[in-house]
């Protein structure tokens, strides 16, 4: 796929990080580009970004088709740049990316139910009143220290679903933005720079100061840390490092290509954000859970999901950010083989889909496979019976960390004083290089 | 429409204009209330404040123990103001509005921490926020599974039962053995949030044991589930005999839920057995149900032996001599007047002590009374340790606060800092007298803002430090400034710069309805300095709405 006027040189990295000063992208951009003149390849950072698919996405309608069997449904399966490898219509954008994706065909969980099953891919851990665990994208904050002035940690139209620090702490909980056509939030003072300051001065010098009167030692330090945060904050919204998710700053072609969409525009500001040194951007895309009339529904949403998701990948090729950047694309679960009376398909945690790409994962591979011809006892472990070469979330999860170079298997201690693994899972060795 | 019929509507308008504008000049104004203000429910009377003031003395003579051997200081009382604060936040959720300042202010000097504690034991705003509380330890903050799940109408029936001063005891009992659908009998959700759509409509009582022994238990034996406890931590013996608790105890306390399951006619027993395959054993195995610990007060009670298995375990749970439960009970009651527990984390507590002073005290006299909460919250509203100051003229330390002998600093939770800006920015009381259009926006209000901000799930009482979103939702977001900026008939920082007779005036209201509190001197000075810069009245208090809401002293108890 090409990019503008159809020259990869046209986005090349260099080509990038020349207009970084006039797209303000970042003292990190600055330093890269530095790099570049002293190095051929700079080291990046790992990062992640993950495209929650809510609501569960159908693997017969995206990423695993079986078309013109009994539970195929409507939908054809289309060749695609990776060898052997079929996806369905839905996704004609995709299927040019294919070659650089190593899709998982065989991913079981034991949660059906959307929430549950949310935190579960999420967390990689089933819920557990006893803890609350860290999402992928806050383990990744808290193992890879250092980044951007603004948070690591980033959720684009979240739908109360944002990643949360878990046992790590809220401040590894994501920050939440919504479609990047808005400004986003929170970071502008509703009054001038000058009265803001004024209410700054007063804050500090008169309230707080009287507050830590007859208190804690060093209570902001210790104890609050409200003052602290406050700096924070503040550096945050004088920082130029904002200027990424200005998607509005990329040519309008670029721009069209993700699609007009706020999923569109939430990929294209991902790109940016990890650009700038964010760790981790979750893109969240509603609207998978198909109960009735599935084919459209799918179909709809896959014509959101393909342009962005396939510009997604080819631009941070093209901006040599897909070695360090892992993409991981899927959803809570799958959906049944059976189309329901309505024609719709229902909750399948038994074989679904996942496909991840960049950070290093071996490109246009699949690994585990759905039955064509699935036995639908009712039987748990007759069902898996189904699925060539099983993976659970769990094992999704120490891939995606190994990947990222994070150790899975390393254990930290609860604040109850418990300890947990990262993750519980083994990697897939086949799809990791 | 003729000129006289407009010159009508405009004078009709103008009318009331000028009423609401008498109104809240009233309102501003220190000599009286803006309105009546509601009578004050008769508490307790003389010989039960008696009796329970008795309750009291017990547990400040165990703390003063405390302090004295550990040779701590301790602070000196706080002044009433921020006493009741403390109340407001830990019975409603929320500070004082200028209109119930006013009103305390009014009262005799040493009844107003009473009075205020009284009203609102009686005022829905404590059951419905007590039943979102007590709500997140019994089902969660989830939404849970589609259908047979209804959160919002459990957390009503909560509330209701609260406000009706249903026994504790008695609905914990109601909540265990809970039957029917799940809309008709709201108390089954309780069970119904466990099921599992792959479960094929049984509850499950690994999630159900779980949830019993840290909800009404306070005892933390999740780890049991798996694996018998190889780390001494979960001890179900005595004192003398320790007693490590097995994979066993776990699902034997399961099992006294296997027998609910789902159905047409909702959650039924039908009388199936708990079958488990244990750690290292080949087979499944039919557990029989068996409390954890003090088993005699099931096997010597020959009531409870005819009794289906839910039932015995409610019998067994709100048994009057069941003490480990009420301790779970107050110390979670605890947790809750003060933001931290008692005996930390608030729900495991080990069985056999050794405990904080002042638990097993009130633990014991919460059985004895029935589970009766408002009794409880009144006794530790009365409590010295609920009373000192949390600031002193001797080098506060942690270990201060840990021996409760300052009054704790403990973060706001999320729902107390949106429910606290929304009342502050508002001259009147937010409450069920409220416009329906005033609720309604206030509920959107605090929603919206929860969800920036961050809720914080099941995990009531965790100190998490405050993120930058959290600073930035404060500082720059659209609740702070719409509740803040010029509005004259919704503002009340907008009604303070109209009507307040000067700036000094201006910043003590405003003081008072966000922090509850009068300026210091120095404080004041300060402010009137600034004002005296040319800035216009209304920018000054806007200014210094936005500056008190973004303070420390505002989001945090203290």
């Amino acid at each position: 796929m090409n990019i503008d006027c159809g020259s990869h040189a046209h986005l090349s990295r260099r080509s990038l990080l020349q207009s970084a000063g006039a797209l303000s992208m970042t003292a990190l951009a600055n330093q890269l580009a530095r790099g570049s003149e002293q190095s051929s390849k700079p080291v990046r950072p790992k990062s992640i970004i993950i495209l929650w698919l809510k609501g569960a996405p159908s693997q017969y309608e995206t990423f695993d088709p079986h078309a013109g069997t009994k539970y195929g449904g409507e939908v054809a399966a289309i060749d695609t740049t990776a060898r052997d490898v079929q996806i369905s219509e839905f996704l004609p954008q995709t299927a040019e990316q294919m070659h650089r994706v190593a899709l998982v065909r065989s991913v079981t969980s034991k949660e059906g139910d959307h929430q549950r099953a949310f935190y579960n891919i999420q967390t990689g851990w089933r819920p557990d009143p006893t803890v609350v665990h860290p999402s992928i994208g806050s383990i990744v904050c808290h193992e890879l220290p250092g980044g951007a002035d603004i948070p690591r940690h980033i959720s684009i139209l979240p739908d109360n679903s944002a990643g949360r620090g878990g046992y790590l702490g809220a401040k590894y909980d994501a920050f939440k933005v919504y479609d990047p056509a808005n400004k986003v939030p929170d970071i502008r003072p509703y009054v001038g720079e000058k009265r803001f300051q004024r209410r700054v001065d007063g804050l500090m010098d008169v309230v707080e100061s009287n507050f830590r009167k007859g208190r804690l030692r060093d209570l902001d330090r210790d104890r609050t840390l409200h003052g602290i945060a406050t700096k924070s904050a503040l550096t945050m919204m004088d920082s130029d490092q904002l200027a990424a998710f200005e998607v509005d700053k990329e040519s309008k072609a670029l721009r069209s290509q993700f699609g007009e969409t706020a999923f569109g525009r939430g990929c294209l500001a991902a790109a940016r954000l990890i650009e700038v040194g964010v760790r981790c951007v979750e893109v969240g895309l509603s609207g998978w859970d198909t109960h009735a009339d599935n084919h459209n529904g799918q179909r709809t949403q896959c014509e959101i999901l393909d342009p962005a998701y396939a510009t997604l990948l080819q631009v941070l090729a093209d901006r040599d950010l897909l070695d360090s950047t892992l993409v991981v694309c899927g959803g809570e679960f799958g959906r049944t083989p059976k189309i329901n009376p309505v024609g719709g398909r229902d909750h399948w945690p038994h074989g679904f889909s996942i496909a991840l790409a960049g950070c290093g994962l071996r490109q246009g591979i699949v690994h585990g496979a759905t039955s064509p011809d699935p036995k639908l006892d009712n039987k748990e472990k007759d069902l898996l019976t189904n699925v060539a070469d099983p993976v659970t979330v769990q094992d999704i999860h120490a891939t995606i960390l190994k990947a990222l170079e994070v150790r899975f298997e390393r254990e930290l201690i609860t604040p109850i004083g418990r300890p947990l693994k990262l993750s519980e899972g083994t990697p897939i060795e086949s799809i990791l290089s | 429409m003729k000129w006289y019929q407009s010159l009508a509507r405009w004078t009709l308008l103008a009318a009331v204009g000028l009423l609401g504008v008498g109104y809240l000049a009233n309102g501003l104004s220190g000599d009286g209330r803006s309105t009546q203000p509601p009578p004050i429910p008769k508490g307790t009377t003389a010989s039960e404040t008696a009796d329970w003031m008795e309750v009291v003395r017990d547990v400040d003579a165990e703390f003063e123990t405390t302090w004295t051997r550990e040779s701590l200081s301790t602070a000196p009382a706080a002044d009433w103001q921020t006493v009741s604060r403390r109340v407001s936040l830990a019975l409603i959720g929320s500070s004082i509005s200028l209109e119930d300042m006013r009103w305390l202010e009014s009262l005799p000097e040493g009844t107003q921490v009473d009075a205020l504690t009284e009203r609102l034991l009686a005022d829905h705003r404590f059951a419905d926020y007590w039943a979102e509380r007590l709500g997140r330890a019994y089902v969660g903050a989830d939404e849970g599974p589609f259908i047979v799940y209804r959160r919002r109408r459990f957390i009503t029936w909560l509330s209701q039962q609260l406000h009706d001063q249903v026994p504790y005891s008695q609905i914990v009992r109601q909540l265990i053995t809970a039957k029917g659908i799940w809309t008709e009998n709201p108390q089954v959700n309780f069970l119904t949030v466990t099921l599992d759509t792959t479960e094929k409509g049984r509850v499950d009582p690994v999630r159900l044991a779980a949830r019993t022994s840290r909800a009404f238990l306070g005892m933390r034996i999740d780890c049991l589930e798996c694996h018998d406890d190889f780390l001494g931590n979960v001890n179900l013996g005595t004192t003398s005999e320790p007693l490590e608790g097995t994979q066993r105890d776990f699902h034997h306390l399961a099992a006294f839920y296997s027998t609910a399951a789902n159905s047409i006619q909702g959650i039924r027993d039908d009388g199936e057995a708990y079958e488990y395959q244990f750690l290292y054993e080949d087979e499944t195995e039919e557990v029989e149900p068996i409390v954890p610990f003090l088993p005699e007060l099931l096997t010597t009670d020959p009531a409870a032996d005819d009794l289906p298995t839910r039932q015995q375990l409610a019998h067994w749970v709100t048994h009057p001599e069941n003490i480990p439960a009420a301790r779970a009970a107050v110390n979670r009651v605890w947790a809750l007047m003060f933001g931290k527990p008692l005996s930390d984390p608030v729900d495991d507590i080990p069985l056999h002590g050794p405990f904080p002073a002042g638990l097993d005290r009130l633990a014991h006299d919460f059985a004895e009374h029935d589970w009766d909460l408002r009794r409880l919250i009144r006794i530790i509203s009365h409590l010295q340790t609920f009373q000192l100051d949390s600031r002193c003229d001797f080098e506060v330390t942690s270990e201060h606060e840990q021996a409760w002998a300052v009054y704790p600093l403990i973060r706001l939770r999320p729902e107390q800092v949106a429910s606290s800006i929304i009342q502050s920015c508002r001259l009147a009381t937010l409450d069920r007298q409220s416009a329906l259009l005033v609720q309604l926006q206030a509920f959107g209000e605090k929603n919206d803002f929860i969800n920036r901000y961050g809720d914080t799930g099941e995990d009531e009482f965790g100190q998490d430090a405050i993120t930058i979103t959290q600073r930035l939702l404060a500082m720059n977001g659209k609740l702070v400034n719409e509740r803040t900026g010029e509005n004259p008939f919704m503002n009340a920082s907008s009604q303070i710069a109209m009507f307040a007779t000067d700036d000094a005036h201006a910043v003590e209201i405003t003081y008072l309805s966000i922090l509850n509190r009068r300026p210091t001197d120095e404080e004041s000075a300060a402010w009137i300095r600034q004002s005296e810069q040319g800035v216009s009245r209304r920018q000054f208090v806007e200014d210094l709405y936005w500056i008190l809401i973004n303070s420390s002293e505002f989001s945090w108890n203290h």
